[in-house]
């Protein structure tokens, strides 16, 4: 078995949590049933990962077992790596039936013939995602494995889901052999980034919650704002005003939970706003500015905003359009005409 | 009764007790909790502080995430000869103890307990001005 394959092994058991490890080498299904049994789980890791590479130089394993090995490890951590989200567009209405192998084929001839040394590996999933997972090298070196590359695409949409690497040079050349495997004409990179792969999926599909919009010309009386304030002796006095914001969060954020997003940034590129009587910054140059919103959850801390007393309700439709949108980097521009106000770039 | 800002909703107004105490509460992690509290005590009637305000500071527990400084805590209780108490509440040792000490205030507040009146307050917030 080949040195760096039996290094690279060792490193990805290394990298999983000690009581996970049986597991994932069980899904991985290379070693034998027998052979997972002659593992001593309970020592230290870096025994237990040598245990493992011993038998996979029993079973010879070769670059593209590790590889799988390795996809299997990203597809649990998943959420520990940033993902983007690209958009593919097709040029005709054709319903062209998916073919997961013509699709594989002509995924490896595009990328190949570019480029001699990669290192491309493909899983299925039952939820219809598959997941690539390349390994980039250059004409004269072996591909790095260290620092793949992972797309997750789903068949049925247009969507794909890229965790690319720190070469993101090889990011065109990976966009192109998707394009070319799916029949599509063309790919955006779409402004939308997060941790949570799920969350993003969860946007593009439309998988959460949305509220309609439904006509209810009075608050529903009686209705249930804080049901664990069940002590009578508590008297809320701004009740009214609670119910409105309750019933306005409700409108914009729906009931479920919210996708999860780690951060929004806008980049403001609008005119200065000053008394003109100040007269600060004499060039009427935009004032560039970059305003970045961080959170474990985002959505979830903006849709509590207003029900915490730290934010008028509504929201900005700023923050509270990034699911619609299905965006969390934003342009904002000065808008040209009779209104100065800023909009959105598209 | 709690209320997230003053003046109290008027619709309201048949169903309120006579209040004996009020306790501004302020987030030493949110600056916007201080100008609410400023802006509120504007719609207060003169003979409330005559120790029947007082000022609780919550959160001081996270010290790294203090918004608001001491200063303008301590400006504020002066200015308003009112007695300003910090806590945090998610200590429930503290949470206890703070509810005990309001409740205790509210007492004399409220003429509860013989031989001490609100005014107290004022007069031992003088005496320790004067050390």
């Amino acid at each position: 078995m080949d040195e760096t394959v039996a290094e690279y092994i060792r490193r990805t058991v290394l990298k999983m949590p000690r009581d996970e490890i049986k597991t994932m080498l069980q899904k991985w299904g290379f070693l034998s049933e027998a052979q997972l049994q002659t593992l001593n789980f309970h020592q230290i890791k870096d025994n237990i990962s040598q245990e493992v590479v011993q038998l996979c130089e029993e079973n010879s394993a070769d670059i593209k077992q590790a590889a799988a090995l390795d996809i299997i490890y990203n597809h649990i951590y998943q959420n520990k790596r940033m993902w983007s989200v690209y958009q593919m567009k097709k040029s005709g209405e054709e319903l062209e039936y998916f073919d997961i192998t013509d699709f594989k084929k002509k995924f490896k001839r595009r990328l190949r013939s570019a480029l001699k040394n990669v290192t491309i590996t493909f899983k299925e999933y039952e939820d219809n995602a598959i997941w690539i997972r390349v390994a980039w090298g250059t004409p004269y070196k072996k591909p790095n494995q260290y620092k793949p590359s992972y797309v997750v695409y789903h068949s049925q949409t247009p969507y794909v889901f890229i965790s690319a690497s720190v070469l993101k040079s090889n990011l065109p050349l990976l966009c192109q052999a998707l394009i070319v495997a799916s029949n599509y004409h063309d790919i955006r990179e779409m402004e939308l980034r997060s941790h949570s792969l799920n969350s993003l999926k969860d946007i593009v599909f439309k998988r959460y919650s949305q509220n309609f919009q439904t006509y209810t010309p009075k608050p529903l009386q009686g209705g249930n704002v804080e049901p664990e304030n069940a002590d009578t002796r508590i008297v809320q006095e701004n009740r009214s005003e609670k119910e409105r914001i309750h019933k306005l969060n409700q409108e914009v954020f729906g009931s479920g939970p919210q996708p999860k997003l780690e951060f929004a940034q806008y980049r403001l590129e609008t005119m200065f706003k000053s008394d003109p009587k100040l007269d600060v910054l004499d060039k009427k140059e935009p004032f560039r500015c970059l305003v970045k919103f961080s959170s474990p959850h985002l959505l979830e801390s903006l849709k509590s905003l207003a029900p915490a007393g730290m934010a008028d309700a509504p929201l900005s439709p700023l923050l509270t359009c990034i699911p619609h949108k299905a965006r969390n980097y934003f342009k904002i521009r000065e808008k040209k005409g009779l209104y100065p106000e800023s909009f959105v770039n598209p | 009764h709690l209320a997230t800002s003053l003046p109290l909703p008027s619709e309201r107004d048949h169903l309120r007790p006579r209040i004996d105490l009020v306790v501004f509460m302020i987030d030493i992690k949110s600056k916007y909790s201080l100008k609410n509290v400023e802006t509120s005590l504007a719609y207060v009637d003169a003979s409330f502080f005559l120790g029947k305000v007082c000022f609780l500071v919550t959160g001081v527990g996270r010290v790294n995430a203090c918004s608001i400084e001491m200063n303008a805590i301590c400006k504020l209780g002066e200015t308003y000869c009112s007695p300003v108490l910090f806590c945090e509440l998610e200590l429930e040792g503290i949470r206890v103890a703070t509810a005990q000490r309001l409740v205790r205030m509210l007492g004399i507040c409220a003429g509860h307990i013989p031989g001490v009146s609100a005014l107290s307050f004022v007069s031992l917030m003088r005496m320790s001005d004067d050390d």
